[in-house]
């Protein structure tokens, strides 16, 4: 009979050194890389967070309809796409994942393992900081391809906004993960990022007809759309958006601790 | 002077809604043992290691492990702590040994990954997506990602479900290994297993403790299968 395997590679043997977890850094970095892997590996999430942008930004950019308002189309269009990567990936992927991880009973097992909930919650916010980030990168690259050139005083307030953004939209993904069956949230996350669209993401909300344009600014898919619009086509700060999400925020984030359940 | 089990229940209670599932429990299990908890479905077996893990908050009573409230339990306790649950808390779309890895990083001085993928005979599959697997396959990856840690305590919920006679065999010699070092918790349906690897057995039915000791104590004499029904006979809820 053999014994349990210790750690190959260390100097001491594992068996001689008590069990301890790792340093709260690492465990949060570890969790973070898994979370980040997994979303890359996975053909699905990869569509919806860089395929469909790409093709929408292609879409739009390269089209004339549907009407986009004022600026030059390519930077508007840019803009809205961006929106569109941020509900993508910190929304509808996140919903998603974290639903089925909940029905497979991930989320109970990681909760008691040194990671614990905390670190589960931070591995989420840096895979999604990283995802996003790449999507930056990557779409802003093909819009530079088609011409886009954002105004550089919008630079930073467009980064406030997708910061804000994200924490709404994760906020958001979180509260139905937690409250509704994996295949329920299948459904309505697939639904939302449909109908979030036309909702101020893609479409600015003064192109909707007027009975939803006040309905769309006052959710968080037309704040983040018009907000990232404000900046990166005219170099604006766009406070009124950033207070439309940070409430989504809040709000989402504390309903989520109230409401969210660990188990399917 | 008196030792401390590594695990302790005592007047533990979880009411679930209007269901009482577990009352007035008290058991002990210690470093060095194995101890199995039998008992028939609904017998109140899975709450009471939910609670014992951190996962459900007793409704009354105490769980302690190691000295500690799991429900409170920091990082420094989890790392001390290896969980197998019931329905194996696997994400399907990674692989075994992706898993494995990811939950050794976790740990300071974690077991040799490739090692206890070889230990339980995972080798040829380890490089497969978990939702690829077989229901035995991912039996033994979530029974290594429990031992992983090289825990002082180990609950695992009906590690052998699912397995062939070969990987049973080779599971319960794993988990004798363990016990070496540690209090290991063992929910289960065999009879065999408990009179395999059980050096305790407690017996549940109806969320109450019926009879536990030691395996010769609660045999009694008698078969453990025979005291088992006549323990648990018309408690099914």
């Amino acid at each position: 009979m053999t014994s349990l395997p210790g750690a190959a590679s260390s100097s001491t043997p594992a068996a001689a050194l008590p069990p301890a977890p790792a340093p709260t850094r690492r465990r949060w970095l570890a969790q973070a890389r898994f979370e980040t892997a997994t979303i890359l590996r996975h053909g699905e999430q990869l569509l919806v967070a860089l395929v469909l942008p790409t093709l929408a930004l292609l879409g739009l950019a390269l089209s004339d309809v549907p009407d986009l308002g004022p600026g030059r189309r390519v930077d508007v269009a840019t803009a809205g796409v961006l929106a569109l990567a941020v509900v993508s990936t910190a929304f509808t992927g996140q919903a998603i994942a974290t639903g089925f991880d909940r029905r497979h009973g991930v989320l109970r097992f990681l909760g008691v393992s040194p990671l614990g909930r905390e670190g589960l919650l931070v591995g989420k916010l840096g895979a999604v900081g990283f995802v996003v980030a790449l999507q930056l990168v990557v779409l802003g690259t093909i819009a530079a391809f088609l011409g886009w050139r954002p105004a550089g005083a919008g630079v930073v307030p467009a980064l406030v906004t997708v910061v804000l953004g994200a924490a709404a939209f994760l906020a958001l993904a979180l509260l139905l993960a937690g409250t509704v069956r994996a295949e329920g949230v299948l459904a309505l996350a697939n639904l939302a990022w449909v109908l979030l669209l036309g909702l101020g993401v893609l479409l600015p909300t003064d192109r909707l007809p007027d009975a939803l344009t006040t309905l769309a600014r006052l959710l968080p898919s037309g704040a983040l759309g018009d907000g990232l619009r404000l900046s990166l086509v005219s170099g604006g700060w766009p406070l009124t958006q950033w207070l439309v999400l940070l409430v989504w925020a809040g709000a989402a984030s504390a309903a989520t601790a109230r409401w969210f359940r660990w188990s399917d | 002077m008196c030792a401390v089990s590594a695990v302790e229940v005592v007047g533990l209670r979880r009411d679930i809604g209007a269901v009482r599932a577990v009352d007035d429990v008290s058991w002990s299990a210690d470093s060095g043992a194995v101890t199995a908890v039998l008992g028939p479905n609904g017998a109140g077996k899975t709450t009471t290691m939910e609670c014992l893990e951190g996962l459900q908050r007793p409704t009354a009573g105490t769980a302690r492990v190691l000295g500690t409230d799991p429900w409170r339990a920091s990082a420094e306790h989890r790392a001390r702590v290896g969980v197998m649950l019931q329905d194996g808390g696997l994400p399907v779309t990674t692989t075994g040994e992706r898993l494995l890895h990811h939950v050794a990083r976790l740990h300071a001085a974690p077991a040799d990954v490739a090692g206890l993928i070889s230990r339980l005979d995972l080798t040829r599959v380890a490089g497969r997506s978990i939702r690829r697997l077989s229901g035995g396959e991912r039996q033994r990856v979530a029974l290594a990602a429990a031992l992983v840690g090289r825990p002082e305590v180990a609950f695992l919920d009906e590690p052998t479900a699912g397995l062939d006679p070969h990987a049973r065999l080779e599971v319960w010699d794993l988990v004798r290994e363990t016990a070496a070092a540690a209090a290991v918790v063992v929910t289960t349906h065999s009879f065999e297993e408990a009179e395999r690897i059980a050096d305790q057995v407690v017996i549940m039915n109806g969320g109450r403790v019926v009879a536990q000791g030691s395996l010769d104590e609660v045999r009694d004499g008698r078969p453990l299968e025979e005291r088992y029904f006549a323990l648990t006979a018309g408690g099914r809820r």
